[in-house]
Formats: C-alpha cells, structure tokens, sequence
C-alpha cells in the first residue's frame, strides 16, 4: 500500500504496475470438481418453472445455459458434467443473479453449437455464445437497438493498480487480440478501432490493425472515463455513459478469447488472473470461469486466516468478497489478498473539511461539500448541485481522506439509489 | 458454507495513503514547538502555566461535552489538544487561571462543539476564544500592563501599542531581525517570528496547512502595509513591521488556515487570505483595535461559505 509522503504537499502519484518482462506462462489451475456460474437475471424467472434448465441436468463443456428459451440471458457451461443447484444470488448493490453450479465429469465433451454458428455469422456467433467469455464482452456492444459504434476501444492495460492481467494478454498473446480486433472490427462495424496500451507495449501492439494509443501510467488514466477525456478528446457528460456518445470499450482478454474462439472453433473457457498475495507477489494463473477461488488459494499454497480480506479486482475499486467459494467471473482479473493487519481502517467522524479530496480529484467534483449530502442521504439534491454524476469513480478521494470517510462507498451507493428511482419512475 | 472463516468484507477503495486527524494534530503541535519554547524560556513559569492549563482545560472541556452530548470521546484526535495550545499562544504569560479556562470554554464548547464538533465549526475556535476575551476583559490583553513586571534585554513596549498611539517614531527602536528573533513583547507563542516561520513552513511541506491561505495572508498584509507607508510614513509603519509584529505570523500559519473555518478551492483561498490580510492592516492603521487578526479572520470566517462556491466547473458537468 502506498503511503502519504513525508512532503504531504506533493500529490500522492500512484502507478499503474508495469509487466516489462514476459512473466513464465500462468498457472494452470486444474479443472475444479464444481463450477458455479453467475447468470444475471431476475431470480423471479426461477419460480416460473418454464426454465430450460434444471437440476440434475446433464451439461456439455461450451453448452449455452439459459432459464427461458426467450431470454437472451445466457452463460456457458465451462466443464462437462451435472448441474447440481441452481440458487438465487445476491450481489453488490443487491444486484441479482442466479447461481448455476455444474459438478464436473473428468471426460470432457465439447458442444459443437458455437462453431455451427461461428461459420455463418460472427455478429451472432458472439452475441449469442461468447459474451461471458473470458475477459468479458460488454452487453450493450451486441445488443439490437444500440446506436452506431463510433469508436471501439480495446484495453491493453488494466484499470486499476496493481493488476498485470491485460498487459500480460497483449505479451503473450498479441496474435489472438490481432485476430479478435479484426473480427470485431467487421462484427461490430465500427468506424473506428482503438488500441490502448503503456508506452513499453507498443511494438507489440503495433501488430493489430488498429490506432494506437499510450496511455499514462499514473492512476487513474486508464479508467474508461479518463480516456475518454485524454485520447478521445471528449467529455462524457455528467450522466451519460460511454455507450451514449457511441464509444465502447473491451479488453484486451475478450478481443484474445474472440480471436481464439473463430480460430479454433470452439469458446474459450480459462480466464487469466493476476493473484496478489500478502506479500506483494503477483502470480498470473489460468483458471476456468467458475472456479471457487479456494482451489486458486490451495493450488498457490495461500493460507487464509480468520479476518484476512479477499478482494476481487484492484486495491482502489475492486470489491471483497466473503466466501472461498466464490467464483471466477468473466471478468475477474485480479484477486488480491490483504492481511488484517494492512487493512485501512473507516471511521465515523465527519469531514474536517482539509481539502485533500478537492486536490486530488480528477474531475474536480467538491467532495467535501457532496459527503455532507450523502451522508445525510440527500441523493438528488447531490446530483443537483455537487455534480454527484461527473464522478468517474477512481476511489482516490476516499483514499486520501484523513477522517477516513467511505466517501467512494457512499457515492457508489447514491449512484446506484438513483438509477434504480430513475427505472422505478419509468416504469 | 462449508468454510468456516470469516472474511473482512468492506468496499473499495481497499488501500488508504494512512493519513489521519489525529497525526494531523500531532504535526501542528510539533510545528508549534519552536515558538512555544522560545515562548517559555523568555518568560519562564507563568508562561509554562498559562500553557499547561490551556491545553488541559481544552481537553477537559472536549470530554466534559462528549459525555454531555453522548458521543464517543474525540480527544485523542488531538484537536482539543491543538486549540489549547494555540489558545496559550496568544495569551500573554501570567494571564490569570480564569481567563484560561473561560478561553478554552469559549474555544472549545462555543467555538467548536455546539455546532457539532470538529470539521462543523463556522468560525475558528481559537479565534472566537480571543475575540471574546478581548472584548470581554480587554485590560488583560494590554500587554504592556500585563507584562509589566518583566524586564527583557529588549525595549518592553508592544510594539503594536506603540505605533497607534505614538506613530512611527516610536518604533524606531524595534529591528526587524530582533522583531524575527521573539526580542518584543507579545502572546507566549507568537513574537518568536522565525519559529513560527519555520514551523509553518513544516506545515505546508506535510501538506497540513493550505500554503494558498498563508502566502495571500502575508501578501495582503505586506502590500496594504506598504501603500499605507508610502501615503504617510509617520504614520504608517512599514510592511515587514506588521509582518512581524502582534499575531501576524501565528495568524498566517495557524488561525486563518483552520481547515473548517477555511476554503478548499483555489481562488476562494486567496481571495480569503488576501481579504484577511488587507482588512488587518486596515483595522491596525485606521481602526479602534490595535491588532486586527482577530476580527479580519473572523470577518473572512463569515464569507468563506460564500467564497467558497466559486469552484472550478466540474468536467462533465452538464449546463
Ligand atoms: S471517486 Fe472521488 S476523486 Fe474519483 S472522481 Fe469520484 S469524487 Fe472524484
Ligand atoms: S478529504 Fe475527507 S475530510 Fe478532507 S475535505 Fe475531503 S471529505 Fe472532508
């Protein structure tokens, strides 16, 4: 964890990590005995009975799962074997998902769906088979009514600190992202592709028939929103997404997964994960999606003691999780473990109103002024007048706040209070 | 679940630069050490006392309103602890146990505590304190009369006193290096200039004190103090003359910087501290009071709400 300085005045500069070298191939993480998957969907669909799957089910590695043949909702089974339950999930923010876990056969059997598919159409093959494929696809990049893509942005370098995840795709398998960028470039039709990588990656990078771009290594220049600003040259309006001004964004993994999956015919299944351990040491392993991150922890020797935390994403907006069992998502790539001992702790006082959010924030929100607000629940009036919605969620705030407020927490959560009043008055 | 252990589960960001208000506390009171000391070695034990009891009662005020008003104990972030010490700064040594205390009443439970405690206080604590008690008993804060039985290697008049009555013929004896090295009369802790300077100085470099508010205090100051010297300079003494002298410094570095009391923004900061600095200068040359510091930051305390709406846009704000 990187502390103040001695000279406080200076503003603190955290670094995106660097991945110079090529790190030795990422562990393999064998193939677990059970597999959870996360579709996410309204649980409400599970009384209905109508679902296509359920328990006991015989599954095929590549099969697509869904609950109603209608729904477009899917993910897809990544061993071979049983469906053993199939339970409500609740995630961050009362997100709702349906857990599927498929308990594993050691024969392993492909279903040849995908590639019947693949030959035809590739808007369809990947619409309809590969959005929760390794790295993750973006929903809306596929969907039927979204607008034009102007500008398909693919990420050769992670979000947040910490995370070697994206680099290491670009050094290891550049042939595949070059592959992947060609495909979306014709499935997606967009004007214009996007490259962005550090400055050490760009001779790798300069294989894919796209515009490349630099990005800075100081945090948080590689948020979306940040580059957006920076190397797009435009403002995402408070309130608007990316998506709206037609820009969308993919990493560096889902763009390999894409390449291999027409290559080869069939959907990739292992995801890439940078595993950071207590002590700082950065592991890349390859771990089907689903897998309880216990075999990870065994498969590493990490011990976990009671309180310890386990993070799923990077130090400054990834989220912990409470259970070993949890598993690897399509966009899991990192897991960090933080000992008791290094953990910040929050405290309840108000804000001293120092200041040090207002110098560090990047786009210039007045934080000291919005935690009143939110503290007090006062969402709309947040957005009203603190430019609540021009947050471009980098945590740093929260990071450098000396009262230790969970200022990043408290804006998350208006966030997500408003955009569900905003679906309730619609409806 | 099968796996027994449980796990911290808290949201991001998971990482925290360890910055904190009660080390914020501790490293102002480290940056008031030079002064104070000097402070104490001029004028011995009746300077230690003001300053012990200042401290003690500050804190004893804070506990007694914790307890009064059920929230959890906040002394330990130091900041009770701060204000009593620049409470004992301002006074002159041998300030009666009983303007101490009323000080740190007024500080701590008027000035901080009945708008809710730390980062909700309006104005300065310290700065009310003072205010209150120069008003109240304003013979106590004569220092020539309250300091009258010391007799320093150095001219025992205060040098603000001075000038207003006598004009600056008066202040002829006054260097401006003695006037940095504490040799003047004054609060405890705040004739030693360049402790105070270099205590400062420590502030800004840890980032505790916005060096915005200090450098348009002090500039403010120097340019009203020199357009007035230049207007009539038998009147109006020069500009490192009221840099150096009555609270000016203390004033720069550890009143008008309060974080509450005090803008975030840059514009509103030097405006703030420039204001603070020219109304200084104004209430000493042509006001009824000899020092001005008080009221100007008291009056800059008053609009900092207002000056701070003045913010840069945030990017991709709509309209
Ligand atoms: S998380 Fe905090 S620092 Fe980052 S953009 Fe939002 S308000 Fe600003
Ligand atoms: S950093 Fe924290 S205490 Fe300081 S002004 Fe911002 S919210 Fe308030």
């Amino acid at each position: 964890m990187i502390k103040k300085s001695f000279i406080g005045l200076a503003k603190p500069r955290l670094m995106y990590e660097t991945l110079e070298s090529l790190l030795p191939e990422p562990q393999n993480i064998a193939i677990p005995e059970k597999v959870t998957l996360l579709l996410e969907t309204d649980p409400a669909l599970l009384s209905g009975g109508q679902g296509s799957i359920k328990e006991k089910d015989k599954v095929k590695t590549g099969q697509k799962l869904t609950l109603a043949e209608q729904n477009a909702e899917y993910v897809i089974a990544t061993v071979t074997g049983t469906i053993s339950s199939i339970t409500p999930f609740t995630g961050n923010f009362g997100k709702q998902y349906i857990a599927i876990s498929i308990a594993a056969v050691p024969d392993e059997e492909i279903n040849g769906d995908f590639a019947k598919v693949a030959e035809k159409n590739l808007f369809n093959g990947i619409r309809d088979f590969l959005l929760s494929c390794p790295g993750g696809i973006p929903r809306p990049l596929f969907s039927e009514n979204r607008g034009k893509v102007k500008t398909l942005v693919v990420c050769g370098i992670d979000n947040d600190l910490l995370i070697t995840t994206s680099q290491h795709m670009v050094k290891a398998e550049m042939n595949s992202i070059k592959d992947g960028i060609d495909i979306l470039k014709k499935a997606t039709a967009a004007e214009k592709i996007i490259f962005v990588v550090p400055r050490h990656l760009q001779h790798e990078a300069s294989a894919a028939d796209a515009s490349i771009k630099i990005i800075d290594l100081q945090y948080p220049a590689a948020l979306p929103r940040m580059i957006m600003k920076d190397v797009l040259g435009q403002v995402v309006p408070a309130g608007r997404t990316c998506e709206d001004l037609g820009v969308f964004f993919i990493s560096a993994e889902a763009a390999a997964s894409i390449g291999t999956a027409f290559k080869n015919g069939v959907i990739p299944l292992n995801k890439k994960i940078t595993v950071i351990k207590k002590d700082g040491t950065a592991t890349v392993v390859s771990a089907r999606i689903g897998t309880p991150l216990s075999n990870i922890f065994t498969a590493l020797n990490i011990n976990l003691n009671e309180k310890d935390r386990i993070i799923l994403g990077g130090p400054m907006t990834g989220s912990a999780v409470y259970s070993t069992e949890h598993p690897v998502l399509p966009d899991t790539d990192a897991i960090i473990i933080q000992d008791s001992l290094a953990m910040p702790s929050v405290s309840d006082y108000p804000c001293i109103n120092c200041g040090e959010c207002i110098r560090i924030c990047p786009v210039n929100v007045p934080i000291n002024m919005l935690v009143r607000l939110l503290e007090a629940g006062l969402y709309q009036e947040a957005a009203d007048e603190y430019d609540l919605m021009a947050c471009i969620e980098c945590g740093l705030c929260a990071y450098v706040c000396p009262a230790k407020i969970p200022i990043f927490q408290y804006i998350r959560l208006a966030k997500y209070e408003l955009a569900r009043l905003q679906v309730e008055e619609e409806a | 679940m099968i796996n027994a252990k449980k796990f911290t589960v808290s949201h991001a960001p998971f990482w925290h630069d360890g910055s904190g208000i009660s080390s914020r506390s501790y490293n102002i009171m480290i940056a008031t050490l030079p002064a104070i000391i000097a402070g104490l070695l001029m004028y011995g034990m009746p300077a230690l006392a003001v300053v012990c009891l200042s401290i003690s009662s500050a804190m004893i005020w804070e506990l007694l309103m914790n307890l009064a008003t059920k929230r959890p104990i906040s002394i330990g972030d130091g900041n009770a602890g701060v204000i009593g010490i620049l409470l004992a700064m301002l006074l002159p040594a041998g300030t009666p146990w009983w303007i101490v205390i009323t000080g740190t009443f007024f500080a701590v439970v008027i000035g901080k505590e009945i708008y809710g405690g730390i980062g909700s206080n309006p104005f300065n604590p310290v700065v009310v304190a003072i205010a209150i008690l120069m008003v109240s008993w304003k013979d106590f804060f004569d220092f020539d009369q309250a300091l009258l039985n010391y007799d320093l290697n150095f001219v025992m008049v205060y040098p603000l006193a001075a000038l207003k009555h006598f004009g600056t013929s008066a202040i002829g004896g006054f260097s401006i290096f003695d006037l940095l090295l504490g040799k003047q009369m004054g609060g405890i802790g705040s004739t030693f200039g360049l402790g105070i300077i270099i205590g400062g100085i420590y502030l800004i470099i840890r980032g505790i004190i916005r060096w915005e508010i200090s450098a348009s205090f002090l500039a403010g100051i120097f340019i009203t103090a020199l357009l007035f010297n230049i207007s009539d300079p038998d009147r109006f003494a020069g500009p490192f003359f009221h840099i150096l002298t009555g609270y000016t410094l203390i004033g720069a570095f550890f009143l008008a910087t309060e974080d509450s009391s005090s803008p975030v923004n840059f514009i509103p900061m030097l405006i703030y501290g420039a204001g603070a600095g020219v109304m200084t200068v104004l209430i000493r040359n042509i006001g009824i009071y000899i020092d001005g510091v008080i009221f100007a930051i008291l009056v800059m305390n008053l609009v900092n709400p207002l000056l701070d709406k003045i913010r840069p846009k945030a990017i991709g704000k709509v309209g």
